[in-house]
């Protein structure tokens, strides 16, 4: 597996420029690694090994959250540790599972989704507006803004806003309300969908085509072409 | 040349580009130039497999060694059950969830095991969006055609019809569940064209559908109280005497114990191989793509197909160097982006299947007409301001915002400059066999996504794997559900791991291989 570890914690290859070495601190801890590479190979370079904390190292599964600082600077921000590099000086933890309350609830039986929004969250009306969310939000979601909107009934625009979301769930921890504003955010936005947004009728009326046997004459012509004939029908296609 | 003078060769030769288009090559000349320049054709990368339902078909080497290696597990390991359960589902993604959701809809008492985090995986990271024929210029067989066209003839038929025909039904669910597909202005689905397809039908959520679809399902799954082991990994199957699938040997993560778990039915969907950087290619795939599944089924004699052909998507990342391998949008191709060398030319038609695209960016690399980067590695660009040229200012906002941001990050501004890329290990085209229900030749085994193999012949078309996670994920949940009913306790048993190894050894296969590989071995030592 070693070409494997070059491949993922080297930044540079055979023949390129030799990498400069920077200090950080992990989990209070100093580590010489290369400039530039990502939080995440930067664990790895310094031999940890990683079971928690990764996922789709690609930035949107919001398995990396993480809370860092750079040189000098006292502001503490968050990042997706995938999609950061290090750089001189920049210390970052890896932030815990945050034990969150999810609702749980049956989206189709909901009568009322915009009222029931207050028996399933109600902490979400008590947003004490210390914007604390939208600054701790990697994504740059104005979150605070979408509590409010989902909290005056406008799922469609909280659905709009939180397209973004990868869960990180960043948001929570800060919160002196103890909302869990990007689990409000998943709730209004898939209230949106089910209960608030118009059925297509096209997919209606091609479910129905489909069950009717529309298709089947195309089928039984299709299905009995040999491999050439078959070759020659998509040829024409596109 | 310097990157900044290379780059503005992009900007000079846009309007000539504009206003020439390029050609699609004939069948004839796209296998030549696949033959030519792809990696399923290096024949260096292969080796025929020693022993098991595959012995003598060539793999690639990677695969071969994992196939072939060692079950952690000891043969004295006490199987007394942990869980007893109807359905066990080993995966957290896409087709996990979804086939999780249908058993347990079933009323079937379902376990679902991840070894990350539920729906940490490939899925979520999809973004090209979802092939459904829905729009009324399209159907059920122009899709079927098209898929067939760029699996290269190879795909399954049976396999295939049954997932474009239940696409449609698939949105209807989904939609149900709460996911917000983009809509046209009269409220149906709106309906993009992708690479290799004939007509427009990539449903999607802006450049997030994969996200979309997992924050939706997974929030389900919790909602369903559907019981979960998270930072849990399949390592080895569970047989009774007839050697039918019994359930499964799980290793816990954090504490390293095995976990047994009795299951009537065993559902695998693991997903794909990415993190095995075959051939050494940087992947696009998630930390735990490591083709769990071909192993664990492999070993309980299930014989896999298509295994020696897999898909380098023909944009992942070169520079800068934290975005190596990943994922650069097919949308952005989609949606009239060039494909630039080094001399300011177009070389390929953008919009031909992944194979054909890969190859011929292979080629220009190869040929001395890729553009390198200050590591040395070797790219193409892709001209992605040509699109807020061709559509107004803002179409990158507005339909890339992932993209725009993944770049933002590191100080590229997408709709300022074209960005550079060269084809990465994404899909597993082949992999465990199974029939139109999702089981393999092994009763009560069954296996969904990315793990299966046969559906999408030797080339993946673009926007089907969502379709596919869904739709057989659906399958393979139901009927595991309702076989269960009928099925009595059965006994656990090892026997077909002593066979294996009895294999293995009368094949001089030496030790110290360890497999399933679970997780990349990225920590320096």
């Amino acid at each position: 597996m070693s070409d494997t570890l070059n491949k993922e914690n080297s930044p540079a290859q055979e023949g390129g420029l030799q990498p400069k070495m920077v200090t950080v601190e992990i989990e209070g801890k100093r580590f010489q690694v290369p400039a530039g590479i990502t939080l995440i190979k930067a664990l790895w370079y310094t031999g940890q090994d990683v079971i928690r904390g990764v996922g789709c190292l690609g930035g949107f599964c919001g398995a990396c959250a993480t809370y860092y600082r750079t040189k000098d600077d006292p502001k503490v921000k968050t990042c997706l540790a995938c999609s950061m590099a290090v750089e001189d000086g920049m210390s970052f933890s890896f932030m815990p599972a945050f034990p969150a309350r999810k609702a749980l609830y049956n989206l189709l039986e909901l009568k009322d989704p915009k009222q029931d929004l207050f028996e399933l969250y109600p902490e979400a009306p008590l947003c004490r507006n210390c914007n604390a969310c939208t600054e701790a939000c990697p994504q740059h979601i104005d979150v605070r803004e979408g509590v409010w909107k989902a909290v005056f009934g406008d799922f469609k625009a909280v659905s709009e806003m939180f397209m973004d979301c990868v869960m990180c769930g960043m948001c929570a921890p800060v919160c002196i309300a103890d909302i869990a504003p990007n689990l409000v955010a998943l709730y209004a936005s898939r209230a949106q969908g089910a209960h608030f947004t118009e059925k297509p009728e096209g997919l209606s009326k091609r479910i129905q085509e489909i069950s009717d046997g529309r298709f089947q004459q195309e089928w039984d012509r299709i299905l009995k072409l040999s491999d050439a004939e078959l070759q020659d029908a998509t040829a024409s296609t596109n | 040349m310097e990157l900044n003078a290379q780059r503005n060769l992009v900007h000079q030769t846009r309007d000539a580009r504009r206003s020439k288009s390029f050609p699609k090559l004939s069948p004839a000349e796209r296998d030549s130039l696949i033959k030519k320049y792809h990696p399923d054709h290096r024949a260096h990368a292969y080796r025929p497999i020693k022993f098991g339902p595959n012995a003598g078909q060539l793999t690639v080497t990677e695969v071969a060694t994992l196939l072939e290696g060692e079950s952690p597990v000891p043969a004295d390991l006490d199987l007394t059950p942990e869980y007893s359960v109807d359905v066990l589902v080993v995966g957290g993604g896409g087709a996990g969830c979804a086939s999780a959701l249908h058993a347990h809809a079933q009323g079937a008492n379902v376990l679902l095991a991840t070894k990350l985090r539920l729906g940490d995986s490939n899925s979520v990271m999809a973004q090209g969006g979802m092939q459904i024929a829905v729009a009324p210029d399209d159907s059920p067989v122009q899709h079927f055609l098209d898929t067939l066209k760029g699996g290269h003839m190879k795909n399954d038929h049976q396999l295939l019809k049954v997932m474009v025909e239940e696409g449609p039904s698939i949105a209807k669910w989904l939609l149900e569940l709460g996911v917000l597909f983009d809509r046209d202005a009269d409220g149906n689905l709106h309906v993009k064209k992708g690479g290799g397809s004939s007509k427009a039908r990539l449903l999607t959520c802006s450049d997030y559908t994969g996200l979309e679809i997992m924050r939706v399902l997974k929030d389900e799954v919790l909602n369903q109280k559907i019981p979960l082991l998270e930072f849990v990994a399949a390592v080895e199957l569970l047989s009774d005497v007839k050697g039918a699938c019994t359930g499964a040997v799980l290793k816990d993560l954090d504490n390293n114990r095995y976990v047994v778990v009795a299951a009537k039915t065993v559902i695998l969907a693991t997903g794909g191989i990415g993190r095995l950087h075959i051939q050494g290619f940087p992947t696009s795939n998630h930390y735990g793509a490591t083709g769990d599944a071909l192993v664990l089924a492999y070993r309980l004699g299930v014989p896999l197909v298509q295994i020696d052909t897999f898909q380098y998507h023909p944009s992942g990342g070169v520079y800068p160097e934290q975005l190596v391998g990943a994922l650069v949008t097919e949308g952005i191709r989609s949606e009239g982006g060039h494909l630039v060398n080094a001399t300011g030319e177009r070389f390929v038609n953008e919009l031909d299947t992944r194979d054909v695209v890969s190859s011929s960016i292979i080629r220009e690399c190869e040929e001395g007409r890729g553009v390198r980067t200050p590591s040395g590695r070797v790219g193409v660009w892709l001209d992605t301001p040509l699109l807020d040229v061709e559509h107004g200012p803002g179409t990158l906002d507005k339909h890339f915002p992932a993209m725009v941001r993944q770049y933002e990050r590191y100080q590229v501004d997408i709709r300022k400059d074209p960005v550079l890329i060269y084809p990465t290990l994404h899909y597993q085209n082949g992999g465990v066999k199974i029939d139109v229900n999702g089981e393999t030749p092994v009763a009560n085994l069954f296996v969904a996504g990315e793990a299966s193999g046969g559906l999408h012949g030797r080339n993946r078309l673009m926007g089907n794997s969502l379709l596919d996670l869904m739709v057989f994920g659906k399958r393979t949940g139901t009927l595991a559900a309702e076989r269960a009913k009928s099925l009595p306790k059965s006994s656990l048993t090892l026997e077909h791991l002593k066979q294996f190894r009895a294999e293995a050894k009368r094949h001089h296969v030496s030790a110290g291989v360890i497999s399933p590989m679970v997780l990349p071995a990225y920590t320096k030592k």
